[in-house]
């Protein structure tokens, strides 16, 4: 819209003519048709938005998001936040939501843990090791997932009761019920020394790049793991000691039908987890293979040339030129792995899908339900998108 | 802003006209769809399926006794013989009928966008179906009430030993909610595995995961009717909730809802009477009782009354029966007794008004 520009290129533009209102100026017709298909899409929105509140009164269904204040009445077997069924509809989708993060975040991050092993392997000069990475990938990659889940969900069904319960060690106890795991009793110490830890690893990264800073100043390198050592070690235990040093174990125990106590990992969240992350690790392995072959063979032979120790070769000039192979195509394993977990509804792990499908049969609001389902979605792929492309700018080539 | 105001007069005179003639577009678009078979199947499903020539009917995708197909891939159970009985009465011929098999999570939503005319599939009967998601059910034709299923191995007698528990549930329907009203009710602690597919709910339940499976009392004798050895499932004689299954169509055509609605009554009266399959034609003929005349049409005018045939009736016995006569070839063989489910003038719930 703005008539006064800096720009030399547009100082050279011919001399604006004043438009006159007809066919052959090209200004007119550009106007028109951009009105056109403007007011023709915002027709269809209308038309389709006025069709569906008008059909929703015919057939007399419920309008509005006034469920979410309702009581559930749903039984919900894994929460991470205290619930039971006489809380409301909302609080019942904030437990499905962060079910959802449980199972993507764990699974992202083991996934990148087990995907770039794999990947590395397949690398490997070690011919049986290559050869079964390679296999591994070829077979993962090319069994749908759902298939999968079921498998995995079948095989965890196999085990044996929870009276037969397969014992390894003293309080491990692997069943169809789950996995059970000794724990301690979580007392506010031990919230404490997780903050310390938390505000450790926050000194530990201010350390670093300080250090880096003065090393790029006067070429020192600077040793960093005695100061991590101390902070995210010594610190947590010395809080943890400072406040009593609070430890009672917590085992599990077979009482009743179930085991009573302890730590618990429902076949559900397993299986889910196990599928999720064994099938995207395929593709990541792929894409950490691509990543490092594609830095040319002279880059490694040039820093062992200048005398660079192998891991330095690796950290400082390999990684960062793969890495900008890398992050890219990895995002989209990562969308995936969010967007595939909601296939957690054909093995009955709570996640938001399936409990928005509940509470949408519940209250017969289809339009309301799918809609809260598309938004947590989209707000968890964008969030990763952003975080994503904020670091890819970090390690992106800078040009001098 | 900064646009002199005799360009911008000619953008607005363009933009005005061309905003004009997308506007006025969608008006008469949106006045269309009103006849169209979408709204036309919301307003008067009666005459929609009187010109399509059959009944889509949505039913169980696989209930033993309720709604399965055989081996031929016929549908057969206690609903479908209801589908049946609709198209009997509407057509004067039970063939006339397109099943399409819904889960319990996509039924509704079936019914609601008219992509079936009645729903007849083992569905509770509650006020806020009843009211938020449009419906209207058009009477009882299966009491039931939720009830446990447990392994016989574990020896477990009564439902107030399952705590602790872990029980296997299918979601979005009563079951579900009826079972947490239960726990609170009887401070019960149990731990919930929802599935959705009726195959891998009861897989789960085989397989051990759970050690009860729960829903309606004819579900699960269904289930266990299923088993190879049945003899290893007990369900508890516990019944925790009332369930009346009843089919339901869409508000907004109560001619169609009274003659799903009058077909039930049919079937009742004509048990009450003794009219059944084999002597339907006899008692067209011979029978002197007025009431029995009004029903089969030989006398009166009841089946113009609901804008069908006369011999509406005659031609839903003909076809499939009456009550007893479902109840014995579905539900018997499930090991389902008549219960709450037999006449009134048996000590049951099941009562016909007047055919006059």
């Amino acid at each position: 819209m703005s008539q006064t520009t800096n720009d030399p290129r547009l100082l050279r533009a011919p001399p604006k003519r004043p438009i006159r209102l007809s066919w052959s100026d090209e200004r007119v017709r550009g106007i028109v048709w951009q009105l056109l298909v403007v007011g023709i899409v915002g027709g269809i929105v209308w038309w389709l938005w006025s069709n569906t509140v008008h059909n929703l009164e015919v057939r007399r269904i419920a309008t509005g998001f006034g469920f979410l204040g309702r009581e559930a009445g749903l039984p919900i077997a894994e929460h991470l936040i205290d619930y039971n069924p006489t809380d409301t509809y909302f609080r019942a989708l904030l437990v499905g939501l962060l079910n959802t993060l449980k199972v993507a975040v764990v699974g992202i991050v083991l996934a990148t843990v087990l995907g770039t092993a794999i990947g590395i392997a397949r690398l490997s000069r070690n011919w049986l090791l290559s050869k079964i990475a390679g296999v591994y990938v070829e077979v993962i990659r090319d069994l749908p997932l759902l298939l999968q889940l079921l498998f995995w969900y079948a095989v965890l069904q196999g085990l044996p009761g929870p009276r037969q319960a397969l014992n390894p060690v003293d309080g491990v106890f692997l069943s169809n019920r789950g996995l059970k795991l000794p724990w301690i009793v979580w007392e506010s110490a031990h919230s404490w020394a997780l903050l310390a830890f938390v505000a450790g690893a926050a000194a530990t990264w201010l350390y670093r790049r300080t250090a880096r800073a003065k090393q790029m100043q006067d070429g020192q390198p600077r040793r960093v793991w005695p100061v991590a050592l101390g902070l995210l070690l010594v610190l947590p235990v010395a809080v943890w000691w400072v406040l009593g040093a609070p430890w009672t174990p917590d085992m599990p125990a077979l009482r009743g039908f179930n085991f009573q106590g302890g730590l618990n990992i429902s076949p559900e969240y397993f299986a889910l987890l196990l599928g999720l992350v064994l099938y995207t690790a395929g593709f990541i392995a792929e894409i950490v293979r691509a990543g490092i072959l594609a830095v040319p063979h002279g880059q490694w032979e040039a820093a062992q040339a200048l005398g660079l120790k192998p891991t330095q070769v690796l950290n400082q000039i390999v990684l960062p030129q793969a890495l900008r192979v890398i992050v890219p195509p990895m995002t989209s394993q990562f969308l995936n792995l969010t967007k595939n977990s909601s296939l957690a509804v054909a093995i009955g792990y709570q996640d938001i899908v399936s409990i928005a499908n509940t509470t949408l049969n519940q209250t017969g609001q289809a339009i309301e339900g799918i809609a809260i389902i598309m938004l947590v979605y989209l707000t968890i792929s964008l969030s990763i998108s952003l975080f994503m492309n904020w670091y890819n700018a970090r390690i992106a080539l800078v040009e001098r | 802003m900064m646009m002199p105001s005799g360009r911008f007069l000619t953008r607005a005179m363009a933009g005005a006209a061309i905003l004009a003639t997308a506007l006025a577009a969608p008006a008469p678009a949106q006045q269309a769809p009103q006849p169209a078979p979408a709204a036309a199947a919301a307003s008067n499903t009666f005459d929609a399926v009187r010109a399509r020539g059959t009944l889509i009917c949505g039913v169980n995708t696989g209930l033993a006794g309720f709604a399965q197909p055989d081996s031929q891939g016929v549908w057969r159970g206690f609903d479908v013989d209801y589908c049946r009985a609709y198209a009997a009465a509407i057509f004067g011929d039970p063939t006339k009928v397109r099943f399409v098999p819904t889960t319990a999570q996509n039924r509704f939503t079936a019914l609601q966008s008219g992509e079936v005319d009645v729903l007849s599939r083992n569905t509770t009967w509650t006020l806020s179906r009843d009211t938020s998601l449009g419906f209207d059910f058009t009477g009882t034709n299966f009491f039931d009430g939720q009830g446990f299923m447990v392994k016989a191995s574990t020896g477990v007698k009564t439902a107030k030993e399952l705590d602790g528990a872990t029980i296997c549930v299918q979601p979005g329907t009563t079951t579900e909610q009826n079972l947490t009203d239960w726990a609170r009710a009887t401070r019960i602690r149990f731990t919930p595995v929802v599935i959705e597919r009726l195959e891998e709910v009861v897989q789960a339940y085989l397989a051990g995961r759970c050690d009860a499976y729960t829903t309606d009392v004819s579900g699960l004798a269904a289930t266990r009717s299923a088993q190879q050895r049945p003899a290893d499932h007990v369900i508890l004689p516990d019944v925790i909730s009332k369930e009346p299954l009843s089919p339901l169509v869409r508000q907004g055509d109560p001619r169609f809802a009274d003659v799903i609605k009058w077909v039930h009554y049919m079937l009742l009266s004509a048990e009450e009477f003794g009219i059944t399959q084999a002597n339907v034609q006899q008692m067209l003929q011979n029978d002197a009782r007025p009431e029995v005349q009004r029903m089969l049409g030989r006398g009166g005018d009841l089946g113009r009354m609901l804008g069908l045939d006369n011999a509406w009736g005659a031609n839903v016995i003909r076809a499939i029966g009456n009550y007893a006569e479902i109840f014995e070839r579905n539900l018997k063989p499930i090991g389902l007794q008549r219960g709450p489910n037999a006449l009134w003038t048996a000590g049951g719930l099941q009562y016909s008004p007047p055919f006059r």
